[in-house]
């Protein structure tokens, strides 16, 4: 029985192993000419991070801070501020991708769609400091991946635009006055 | 004791205690919303639901609320059974059903009890598909926001501002379920105690307003465990800190002194750290140098002259002011404060230290049945201790509640059994204080008339007739209350005496020494019975800075003529707060070598030669003494990254590293090295301060040889929020002196109270958790409360004060104390300073009529050469023939606190 298996094991495997690699030369490659040629990356390809847009065109992020405490090197850090609304935003936002491993944790962590990761790894530089991306770099003009949500239609906050009761399934303020039943 | 089986083990728990308290505080959880540990139960929001299972026997068992239920001995009870663990499941549902979306938008997630309670519940997904609830917002000032929409309606905001504290702006109204709990309209909350709203609503309807300015979440909050530098009550604070600023302060559990709460001035009055006023850079003589610069001008200056006065402060620790009175050596040591206040503060040790008296934590203060306050609105000099007296008062209802078997946890029904009826409180101050309200017998009179009305209640005490010009200073009424007074006293369980150092008057600090002895006579029959004494001093450090008095002290305006000749250091002084304005400017202008240590600019800094920027509190360790004589610790919570600004201690420990050749007391200074060593100094310098290791623990003290960190375990950003300056990470900043770090590395738990200033523990993200770090709710912090009493047990002796009559006049000032006053805390703070009242004088009415004042009129009240122009306020409770102006830091030439009480003029400013 040994026998045999070491047989299999030394011998048939390796000529097997041979064939293999061998055989492959006649089928069809995988990997493309990058950079002549571009691969194809799914949607939810985890690369090049963004901050999306609410449909209405604002900023969708609220400065939450759940995809900086999310995040298993720390690399992302932001400040609040808030308009004369009560909006928040953040102040600044920054992402450091020289130690970013496109774990994706913050986007699953961000409750308004806001940060996201694309398909763009293109990311290389001769110069860690450039690997410092600010709110400017990181901010586009679209909602990315999520279309129509828009976290303050349903926060029940009012803000700018939407006073109290004016969101999502909200019933008009409460009249505090009244006795009626 | 009650022998109790939960889930089928056996514990041990207080007999009568809740069961929710006994099950906390046997380190179980159980979700809760209205039952607060100092407020007790009243069964409003079903959270603590448990099964309580009657005897052996009993198969089925009945769902109770934990909170109202009494332990009793033989209990079984279910705590994580399938039916109890539904119905605290359908029960958060049901209060989530309405709550909204913005977890993300509120400055409460992270540290939200609700957040909390509804993961420990295992609610997770909602199924109420209806309208949501909504509910408008109300301003209520610059300290705290309102979002109405997150309200669970669980009550405890009322029952705190209005129950607990006294306050009278906030309130449930509406009706069923519309319940709102807001002001009756737009309006700052009125209670200077409101910043607890904050930490008692276990939601975010009432947040920190300054926090939100620049918020952080707390997790990403660097803190370190400090004492509140407002007032000499040293409550226990937790400063917090990112990116060099101090973003807010919250309470800091401590068992015998603040508890679970702290006042408005501690919490909100933090701006003056981060001021853009602040003192950056060495100066010597106007030209901005460096630090090692301005250290060897200083050592140079000091050489010349041959030796050096030395000013303390109240507001330096006592590590600083120790070490400057070492360096300076004694006979030319001052405190910097006045000869009165010095003299006041002596005689307050003097009382502490050696008359028939026991000094009492505010803890202790609130089983007092009967309490004396002499000459001090609490409200303004020492807020927490009047937040006590309020509690002290309720004495009176709980003693009903045992009479009548009522738990005394039952708050609704102790409060309506006992309505209005208070323990005793006499309150004997100049004018109306808010404590008047809750008052059995409220005494408005002048210091003098005071001091009387204080001998004349311990001559009655003794059964003596009072001395006849006792008699004759006091009006033939209060003759009568001072034997009222002294009755109450005698009889009463726990008696109390308050008296301090706002009305600078040693006289009254005397009088609260002549009731303590004649009323440790009175009562002492076989046993000596010691009398509970409080005094109120006027800044955070002052008792330990009296501590340092000896008989070589100088006084201040001797100090000032010697520092003429001589090199003068000014620690943290500004020393013309203290001195007739004159007298200031003219010995100022001859001292040529002044060497200031200040956080802010002032008029001593502004006439040194050389200026050192000094550290603020939460820069530097050092230790400060409380008015009850306990040493407690305050640590750096961030690392100051300017090299100008230096600790207090390592300022005085540079220069006598240089000028040890030339002064002979600097030599032993020279050899400490570090924070431990300067601690033992202070240790082996007096034996007042023999346990002074066991302040806190020492820098070496490790917990399986990891440091305490600073920051909590999920601080985030730590790759990124340099990484704009410069991508590669810096090596967080080392603390050689104490046992933290500046990381998040490090003992995740078993850190000792004194090092501790994280409450959190897995499951509890807010305040709430601090039932995980004491011995029992609402009691000791396991492993003892931090801080060490200096002036412990002694035997005491009857010590006598002798009454002198003051001198009359026509008109006195007295001063005012003021909790948001004109000094750099509240004016720097941009929330305090909208709350802070317009400066006053107040007056009588027949005063005001006989000088003929209208109310607002703009008056000029000259006392000697200085004088002051203040609005006039027409208030009742002033006694006749009394101005009483505000005692907080006067600007250019006006009239110094410090020499009230004293005759003067008042005359009406044209206008
Ligand atoms: S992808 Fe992962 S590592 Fe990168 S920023 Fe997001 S959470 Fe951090
Ligand atoms: S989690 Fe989303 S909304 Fe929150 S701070 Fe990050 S990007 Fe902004
Ligand atoms: S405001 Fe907060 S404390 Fe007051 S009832 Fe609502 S949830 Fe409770
Ligand atoms: S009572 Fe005094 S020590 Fe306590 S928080 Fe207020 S100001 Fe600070
Ligand atoms: S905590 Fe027991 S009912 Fe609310």
């Amino acid at each position: 029985m040994r026998i045999l298996y070491l047989i299999y094991d030394y011998i048939v495997s390796n000529v097997k192993s041979v064939w293999d690699v061998f055989s492959h030369t006649f089928t069809k490659a995988d990997t493309v000419e990058y950079p002549d040629e571009m691969p194809y990356l799914a949607p939810r390809f985890r690369g090049r991070i963004v901050l999306t847009r609410d449909p209405d065109g604002k900023e969708r992020c609220v400065a939450c801070n759940l995809c900086a405490v999310s995040c298993p090197t720390d690399c992302i850090s932001l400040q609040k501020a808030e308009d004369e609304t009560g909006r928040w935003y953040p102040e600044f936002f920054r992402i450091n991708f020289s130690r970013c491993v496109y774990c994706g944790l913050c986007e699953e962590a961000c409750p308004t769609y806001s940060i996201q990761l694309t398909p763009d790894f293109e990311m290389a530089e001769y110069n860690r400091q450039n690997m410092v991306y600010e709110k400017e770099h990181l901010l586009i003009n679209g909602t990315g991946k999520y279309p129509n949500y828009s976290f303050y239609n349903v926060s029940g906050k009012a803000v700018s635009g939407r006073k109290k009761g004016e969101g999502v399934n909200e019933a008009p303020p409460v009249d505090v006055k009244s006795l009626l039943p | 004791m009650a022998n109790i089986e939960i889930d089928g083990k056996h514990y041990e728990v207080k007999e009568g205690e809740n069961l929710l308290e006994a099950i906390l505080g046997l380190g179980l959880d159980l979700p809760y919303f209205c039952w607060h540990p100092a407020m007790g139960s009243v069964g409003s929001c079903r959270q603590c639901a448990i099964k309580v299972y009657q005897d052996e026997n009993d198969t089925r068992g009945k769902i109770l609320m934990g909170c109202m239920t009494p332990a009793k001995d033989g209990m079984r009870i279910g705590l994580e059974e399938e039916q109890v663990s539904d119905f605290r499941d359908h029960c958060i549902e049901v209060t989530m059903a309405n709550h909204p979306h913005d977890c993300p938008v509120c400055e409460e997630g992270g540290e939200c009890h609700l957040q909390d309670v509804t993961i420990m519940s295992e609610h997770t997904t909602r199924r109420y598909r209806g309208k949501k609830k909504t509910y408008e917002n109300q301003y209520l000032g610059p300290c705290i926001n309102h979002e109405m929409n997150r309200c669970i309606t669980c009550y405890r905001c009322v029952r705190f501002y209005k129950d607990y504290a006294g306050g009278k702006d906030l309130a449930a109204m509406a009706s069923r379920e519309n319940t709102y709990f807001g002001r009756h309209e737009d309006g700052c909350l009125e209670s200077i105690f409101s910043g607890n709203l904050v930490e008692v609503c276990p939601t975010g309807v009432f947040t920190d307003k300054t926090l939100a300015r620049s918020y952080n979440r707390k997790w990403d909050l660097q803190t370190a465990p400090s004492i509140c530098q407002g007032c000499s009550l040293g409550c226990n604070i937790a400063p917090a800190e990112r990116q060099g600023k101090i973003k807010r302060i919250t309470n800091r559990y401590h068992g015998e002194i603040n508890g679970y709460f702290i006042c408005d001035k501690g919490r909100f009055a933090y701006d003056h750290i981060n001021s853009d006023l602040r003192l950056r850079d060495c100066f010597v003589e106007n030209e901005k140098t460096s630090y090692d610069e301005a250290l060897q001008h200083t050592v140079k200056l000091i050489g010349e002259a041959g030796s050096c006065i030395g000013f303390g402060s109240e507001k330096a620790s006592m590590e600083e002011n120790l070490l400057l009175k070492a360096l300076v050596g004694s006979k030319n040591f001052c405190s910097g404060m006045p000869a009165a206040r010095e003299q006041q503060l002596k005689e307050v040790l003097n009382i502490y230290k050696n008359a028939r008296t026991e000094l009492i934590s505010l803890k202790a203060l609130e089983a007092c049945d009967c309490i004396l306050v002499l000459g001090e609105d609490l409200m303004a000099s020492a807020p927490r201790m009047a937040l006590s007296v309020r509690q002290a008062t309720r004495n009176l209802s709980f003693e009903l509640a045992d009479q009548t078997r009522i738990p005394r946890w039952q708050d609704e029904a102790v409060r309506t059994l006992a309505q209005n009826e208070r323990s005793p409180l006499i309150m004997a101050t100049v004018s109306g204080s808010e404590l008047d309200e809750i008052a059995s017998e409220k005494i408005h009179a002048a210091p003098a008339q005071l001091t009387a009305f204080g001998f004349a209640v311990a001559a009655s005490l003794e059964g003596k007739t009072c001395l006849p010009e006792i008699a004759e200073t006091l009006a033939g009424e209060l003759t009568e209350k001072a034997k009222s007074v002294a009755a109450q006293l005698r009889t009463a369980k726990k008696p109390l005496i308050i008296g301090g150092c706002s009305l600078n008057s040693l006289a009254l600090i005397q009088a609260c020494g002549q009731i303590a002895t004649a009323l440790s006579r009175a009562r002492s029959n076989g046993t000596v019975f010691k009398t509970p004494v409080s005094f109120v001093l006027p800044e955070v450090n002052s008792l330990g800075l009296a501590l340092l008095l000896d008989d070589h002290t100088l006084k201040l305006e001797e100090a000032v003529q010697k520092g003429s000749e001589k090199a003068a250091i000014f620690l943290r002084a500004d020393i013309y707060k203290h001195l007739p304005f004159e007298v200031a400017e003219k010995m100022f202008s001859s001292i040529s070598s002044g060497i200031s240590f200040s956080e802010l600019p002032n008029r001593t800094a502004d006439k040194c030669k050389i200026n050192f920027p000094a550290a603020s509190f939460v820069e530097q360790e050092g230790t400060v003494v409380n008015n009850e004589g306990r040493a407690q610790r305050y640590f750096e919570v961030y690392a100051q990254a300017n090299p100008s600004i230096k600790e207090g201690w390592r300022n005085l420990l540079n220069i006598a590293k240089g000028i040890q050749g030339s002064l002979a007391q600097a030599k032993p200074l020279a050899e400490l090295a570090c924070f431990d060593d300067v601690s033992h100094f202070v240790r082996n310098s007096a034996p007042v301060f023999s346990t002074w290791d066991q302040v806190a623990p020492d820098s070496k003290f490790r917990i399986a040889g990891m440091k305490i960190p600073r920051q909590p375990h999920r601080y985030s950003g730590r790759t990124s929020l340099q990484a704009n300056i410069k991508v590669a990470e810096n090596k967080a900043p080392e603390d050689s002196d104490s046992p933290l770090g500046f990381t998040m590395e490090g003992a995740p738990t078993q850190r000792p109270p004194a090092l501790n200033a994280l409450t959190w523990s897995p499951g509890w993200n807010s305040n709430e958790a601090i039932n995980k770090f004491q011995d029992e709710i609402g009691g000791h912090l396991r492993g003892g409360d931090p801080g060490v009493l200096l002036l412990r047990e002694k035997q005491g002796e009857d010590l006598q004060f002798s009454f002198t009559k003051a001198q009359s006049a026509e008109l006195v000032a007295v001063s005012q104390s003021r909790l948001f006053d004109s000094c750099e805390l509240t004016v720097l703070s941009a929330a305090l300073v909208q709350r802070a009242d317009i400066r006053v004088a107040m007056l009588g009415e027949a005063t005001a009529h006989k000088l003929g004042i209208q109310d607002g009129d703009l008056i000029n009240i000259k006392v000697g050469k200085d004088g002051i122009s203040l609005p006039a306020l027409i208030d009742r409770s002033v006694p006749e023939n009394l101005v009483s102006i505000p005692n907080d830091i006067h600007t250019q030439n006006e009239l110094s606190a410090a020499l009230l009480p004293a005759p003067c003029q008042i005359v009406r400013a044209v206008s």
